[in-house]
């Protein structure tokens, strides 16, 4: 999308677009009894950057970590209204909307905005009522589908098929006689998220400065490793058995 | 006299005179109004406007800067302008963009302040309040395709905590400890990065001083709608202090050794 402001016939400014791109990168990855969700925290404007810390990863509830990446002003205010239907569902239905609930109710909100759309790409991810986890990604307008392992945002065309490779072990062929793992445990798919965020660092201007990871852990799993990440913060609010925590690392910062 | 037999024998209406013979009294409506049918006016161009606003945070607080230029494109206009505005006694709102915006938002600023003060329940906006409250004005507005043409930057200092924050007329916010708007997000931001960037909690009023009036400089050279003439902001526990309109000293001595510029011809 241009620059919102041009500058026509002598000194006047346009206002051409109300939409402007903020840059980053966003990724989610769904394991057996975990999921990964992970930004950058780089906000830019055209050639400039903004700010090096600029969250684009929300908490919504114990099972459920959005991100948005995009437009950054439509991405905030959008949180926010989602923010305000799940207190009123927790209100109403004196628990918190289950995971697919919420996707459902993200296509309704994104679609109600189908002729003036929330500029960003979505990423909802955690922990589904069976207990599996799960990744729901979603378009500008609403349209979704449940996934395993997504990547939004402006180095999305070098990580997705990173991580595809990776997670899915796609174009590859195992070597004779081994068998692939069928599940990733957490610590490689946080060392995958890590280096496919600093490889995207290095060749995307927009991506840089700082890596900001949630983890949701499934009712009854392990800490699956997570206390020997120096750094990881515990951001569980209910007792109801799913745990969330979050681990922020930098990355390069030119 | 009716002409309509409908209204024959039928009690009158004193809410309409048909003939106008006298002014009936309206009650103003309030309801829902079609924008379309008001007449759309939507701002579509910046006037009279301001340039950089920079801001950095220090030991003590915030310190913001801006010059005290209104230039009406090209034409330096109006160089006495303030435009670091404080709201309260722990913000101060810097602007850059149409001033006549800016001045709106200064009322209505006020106006909210007042009303505030009014709830007498020992509560007064902070520089979060002030600024959540400026994000949702200035997204709403440019939802409606009509925005209020500025870059505004909010600092203050509060309950022992700073504040700065950037919103602009798209809506998009951002916080940082050093930021700067218009052309001073080119030419000062990497000045004011290389010199606060992990001193935030070290520097001293003095030294951060020194960092703006030099950004200041530099951006007088550079930015030619910009002025010599400007006002530092600081916030810090002892409340807000706008400083009076300063000079500065620049030399442009150099530009007689130039050929093409100054008094010398080829």
């Amino acid at each position: 999308m241009p620059d919102m402001v041009s500058l026509s016939r002598g000194n006047s400014q346009q206002f051409n677009t109300p939409y402007s791109e903020n840059g980053g990168t966003i990724l989610a990855v769904a394991g057996s009894k975990f999921c990964v969700i992970a930004g950058d925290t780089r906000k830019s404007n055209a050639y400039n950057n903004e700010t090096r810390y600029a969250p684009k990863l929300f908490r919504l509830t114990d099972k459920a970590v959005i991100a948005v990446n995009g437009f950054a002003a439509d991405g905030n205010m959008f949180v926010n209204k989602v923010k305000q239907q799940l207190e009123w569902y927790r209100h109403g239905h004196a628990r918190d909307m289950p995971l697919y609930e919420i996707a459902r109710l993200l296509q309704t909100m994104l679609y109600a905005r189908r002729f003036f759309p929330y500029y960003v790409s979505t990423i909802l991810s955690g922990i589904e009522e069976d207990g599996t986890g799960a990744v729901y990604t979603f378009d500008s307008v609403g349209s979704y589908e449940r996934d395993t392992c997504r990547v939004a945002g402006a180095a999305q065309s070098f990580m997705q098929p990173y991580m595809d490779n990776q997670v899915h072990y796609r174009s590859q062929r195992s070597a004779h006689g081994s068998s692939r793992p069928t599940q990733l445990p957490l610590s490689n798919v946080l060392s995958l998220v890590m280096d496919s965020f600093a490889s995207a660092t290095e060749r995307n201007a927009e991506v840089g400065d700082g890596i900001e990871i949630y983890v949701v852990l499934a009712k009854g799993s392990s800490v699956q490793g997570l206390e020997k990440v120096p750094g990881a913060q515990e951001m569980t609010a209910t007792g109801d058995g799913e745990r969330v925590f979050v681990v922020r690392r930098n990355l390069r910062k030119d | 006299m009716d002409h309509f037999p409908t209204n024959w024998g039928r009690p009158r209406n004193d809410a309409f005179d048909a003939y106008g013979t006298y002014p009936i009294a309206q009650r103003p409506y309030n309801g829902p109004k079609d924008t379309f049918e008001t007449g759309v006016q939507r701002t579509q161009q910046p006037i009279v406007t301001g340039t950089s606003v920079l801001a950095l945070k220090y030991k003590d607080g915030i310190m913001m800067a801006a010059d005290n230029l209104a230039s009406y494109g090209s034409l330096a206009r109006f160089k006495d302008v303030e435009r670091l505005h404080s709201v309260g006694n722990n913000t101060v709102i810097g602007a850059g963009g149409d001033m006549s915006d800016f001045q709106y938002i200064q009322s209505i600023l006020d106006s909210l302040m007042i009303e505030e003060f009014t709830a007498q329940d020992g509560h007064s906006l902070g520089p979060s309040e002030i600024h959540e409250y400026l994000s949702q004005v200035m997204y709403s507005r440019r939802s409606k395709m009509d925005p209020l043409w500025n870059s505004l930057i909010v600092g203050g200092f509060k309950d022992g905590k700073r504040f700065l924050s950037y919103v602009d007329l798209l809506g998009t916010t951002y916080s940082s400890s050093t930021l700067a708007t218009g052309y001073g997000s080119y030419i000062a931001q990497p000045l004011l990065r290389k010199a606060v960037e992990g001193y935030e909690d070290v520097l001293t009023e003095e030294q951060a001083e020194k960092i703006i009036t030099e950004c200041l400089k530099v951006l007088f050279y550079r930015d030619a709608r910009s002025l010599n003439k400007y006002q530092i902001a600081t916030i810090t526990a002892k409340g807000v202090h706008i400083s009076e309109s300063r000079s500065m000293e620049t030399t442009w001595s150099f530009a007689e050794g130039i050929r093409g510029y100054g008094s010398q011809t080829q």
